[in-house]
């Protein structure tokens, strides 16, 4: 409790930034993330980084390219429209396998859609974030404190793969203020023999790219880019399981949605009914198996989303749709109350006495 | 006495260039007054998309591929990774003036202290001969097959121009690589503008005007006649802007 | 114990202010807390409003759709989200600039002429701290002595001369 300190989410997020090492960071403004930008344009110099505020969200994304070439720590943010334009970023980077981190603090599409917040950007991030096979690793924070956590985590995550880490974040945790505390622990430092720093005249030229026009090379170099997915999906699954020992009826939501889906399990649980939750940290790497082996016991699955139902895809792949999953959501800027969800979840107790 | 060798900065690989293409040239000028400024160990080079696609495997310095218009954005990433590494990109004419517009126009007002080598030979030519941004009036490519018809798809974009109203800029200047004199011109040009950066100058862009001889449809000689005759007459050759002309 | 907070004004009336200190206050008295600005255009003038919540147990959703206590400091505010007050809940308005009766009567309403107190004591920008004098002493939320400690955690350096200001403000608002 000592050193705890007040923060909005955008700015426990951008000091997290700083404090894991990074010391460039490109944006552009748009609702709600501009916090991120405005806090380290403060910050950057005082730390002797740089923050630029670049033409745009694909010139910001380049200039993120750039930096991670050169074997340094960088970051940008955006909010849904802006991370559509990313998108082409997004591919080159891991085509170039490049270590990043990029936020997305959600909000309400698609098109120019709203400024309230959302969660709509999930099939994007864990699917679609540009051309060709890639994943990025994608965290979702549902605090303040684990918007400065999983970003200082994040960091580390995309070093060691050389991969981007997108925190989806959306708007209500990047514009709340909860209690913080910013002791993030050390640094850890990895090599980065393939940057572009030079060649000194001591080597053979590095060169970061994403080409390759012999289809036996470019094949192989995407199936070694999936061994290491397949490592991060063994080892890098992050989740957390409240009251789901013994639950008939199991939530899964992330960031806000998941928690109004506590205050309907503690409703719930308040009128006899065994319900839980299982909270993704992790987007990608879905915890799939933490998943499976609740339907074990479980009835049935509520799916609590502010967005019109795109994690239940991957709630039904995990238990291969072995039970009922329902969808609790809301969208457009809107949130579900505690009390819509508590009727999903009476809902799906009845669903579930019917299989 | 060794009278003529390959630049040290050209990697000893052969160039997938057509024949009579004068990127091959312009390659060896960049490379050239990199060996003679003597920072191939400090430069990294932003390759383009566009037929220099391939220019990472032609330098022997540390490379970055970027994508489609966006290497001024890159070169700005790298630079400010790092400022004490030298950094240039090599781009053509669409990946310059169409689709990178403003990572070009942004770079230049920031005063990015970069170098930018344009190559401008008014055509697409690595997707096979399309309308480019700098494609003349009348001129005929495979998308203007009627000829580039200005009341329809505009005028040609003149970089130079365009650049020298932009405050951040530092040094533009226009050369051409069709003959010996205009190729020494060039080499002088761009050793200058990566001297400047070398001495914190800023944002300084090299147009090239170089010969498509495969997709303009002419033999490499007739191709360097046709842009002395058409391109140079519309792309005059000069200074367009030196904020240290006194100087030198 | 779960306190959810809500306060609604006009822009410029210190309303995400207001809600800082209460968070600060939860959090000087190692509570819970959570602080949630309504965000977007009605940043520029509109009516603003943040939710507070104050608890003994972690918080779930940190929206406040509920609140025990509503703080009003203009008429839409009232009209808004009086009805949403919890029964036996309390509602704080500024009497100066509300004229409208208070119509629950299921709930506590305290009317405080905070804009003209506040007028007539030389520091028009602090309406909003004489009402949460008033809300500190009706709730019985926090120890008076903590009060220091808060303005001095939630007035910015910059504005170090409005210190001792806010105290007599909070001190007038106390004593109502």
């Amino acid at each position: 409790m000592a050193d705890k300190v007040l923060m909005k989410g955008n700015e426990a997020l951008a000091e997290a930034a700083i404090m894991a090492g990074c010391r460039h960071y490109f944006g552009y403004p748009i609702t709600p993330q501009t916090e991120v930008a405005a806090y380290l344009a403060k910050r950057m110099p005082k730390v002797g980084g740089t923050f630029l505020q670049a033409e745009s969200e694909i010139a910001a994304i380049n200039m993120v390219i750039g930096v991670a070439s050169a074997g340094k720590r960088v970051m940008t943010s955006s909010s849904s429209p802006g991370i559509s334009l990313k998108s082409e970023g997004l591919s080159y980077l891991a085509g170039c396998d490049l270590p990043a981190l990029v936020v997305n603090v959600q909000r309400g599409g698609p098109g120019l859609g709203g400024i309230q917040p959302s969660q709509s950007d999930y099939f994007h991030a864990t699917r679609g974030a540009g051309h060709g096979d890639f994943h990025m690793l994608v965290l979702a924070p549902a605090s303040v404190q684990e918007m400065a956590s999983l970003v200082f985590k994040g960091f580390d995550l995309a070093d060691k793969y050389r991969m981007t880490t997108m925190i989806l974040a959306d708007g209500t945790i990047g514009q709340m203020m909860e209690p913080v505390s910013l002791d993030m622990g050390e640094v850890i430092s990895y090599d980065k023999p393939w940057a572009v720093t030079g060649t000194g005249g001591k080597r053979t030229h590095n060169i970061v790219n994403s080409l390759s026009l012999l289809p036996e090379e470019l094949e192989q170099w995407n199936i070694a880019r999936y061994e290491r997915y397949a490592q991060i999906e063994k080892d890098e699954v992050q989740y957390e399981s409240f009251m789901t020992e013994d639950a008939d009826i199991v939530c899964v939501a992330f960031g806000v949605a998941a928690r109004v889906a506590k205050n309907a399990i503690v409703a719930a649980r308040a009128k006899g009914i065994k319900a839980g939750l299982i909270r993704p940290i992790t987007l990608w790497p879905f915890p799939k198996a933490a998943l499976k082996k609740a339907a074990e016991k479980a009835k049935a699955f509520v799916s609590v989303e502010l967005s019109m139902g795109q994690m239940i895809e991957d709630v039904e792949l995990a238990i291969r749709c072995s039970r009922p999953v329902l969808l609790c959501s809301r969208v457009g800027g809107m949130i579900p109350t505690p009390e819509e969800v508590l009727s999903k979840i009476e809902e799906a107790q009845n669903a579930g006495r019917c299989e | 006495m060794i009278v003529f060798e390959k630049p040290h900065a050209l990697a000893d690989v052969k160039l997938h260039y057509c024949p009579g293409c004068t990127h091959g040239i312009i390659h060896r000028l960049v490379a050239e007054a990199i060996d003679e400024l003597g920072i191939e160990g400090k430069t990294i080079g932003i390759a383009p998309v566009g037929c220099s696609v391939f220019a990472y495997n032609y330098f022997n310095c540390d490379m970055v591929e970027a994508a489609h218009g966006r290497a001024p954005a890159v070169a700005t990433g790298v630079k400010r990774a790092n400022p004490e590494n030298i950094v240039f990109t090599y781009q053509g004419d669409g990946d310059l003036a169409a689709i990178g517009t403003a990572e070009t126009v942004h770079s230049a007002a920031r005063g990015e202290n970069i170098t930018v080598i344009f190559v401008n030979n008014a055509i697409y030519g690595m997707t096979g001969g399309q309308m480019a941004p700098t494609t003349l009036p009348g001129q005929v490519t495979q998308t203007s097959p009627y000829g580039r018809q200005v009341e329809t798809v505009g005028y040609p974009v003149r970089v130079c121009e365009l650049l020298s109203n932009v405050t951040g800029a530092t040094y533009l200047e226009r050369v051409a690589v069709n003959n010996v004199k205009n190729v020494k011109a060039a080499g002088a040009a761009i050793k200058k503008a990566f001297r400047y950066q070398m001495e914190g100058k800023g944002f300084s862009l090299i147009e090239v005007l170089s010969s498509c001889p495969t997709n303009w449809g002419l033999t490499p000689d007739k191709a360097l006649e046709w842009l002395n005759d058409n391109m140079i007459p519309y792309y005059p050759l000069g200074v367009y802007k030196d904020k240290f002309a006194k100087e030198a | 114990m779960t306190t959810n907070i809500l306060i609604s004004g006009f822009g410029g009336q210190g309303v995400l202010f207001t809600g800082k200190f209460l968070a600060y206050e939860g959090l000087i008295e190692e509570k819970e807390v959570t602080w949630l600005p309504s965000y977007g255009p009605e940043m520029r003038g509109g009516t603003c409003n943040c939710a507070v919540i104050i608890s003994d147990d972690p918080i779930g959703s940190p929206l406040v759709t509920a609140p025990n206590v509503l703080i009003a400091m203009n008429t839409p505010s009232v009209d808004k989200f009086a009805g949403a007050v919890t029964p036996g809940g309390m509602l704080f308005y500024d009497s100066s600039l509300i004229d409208e009766k208070i119509e629950r009567e299921d709930i506590k309403a305290f009317g405080v002429p905070a804009t003209q107190m506040a007028a007539d004591a030389g520091f028009p920008t602090l309406a909003n701290m004489i009402v949460l004098g008033k809300l500190m002493k009706e709730t019985g939320m926090f120890a008076p002595e903590t009060i220091d400690k808060t303005l001095e955690k939630v007035v910015s350096a910059r504005k170090r001369d409005l210190l001792e200001l806010n105290k007599t403000a909070i001190k007038m608002g106390m004593e109502l």
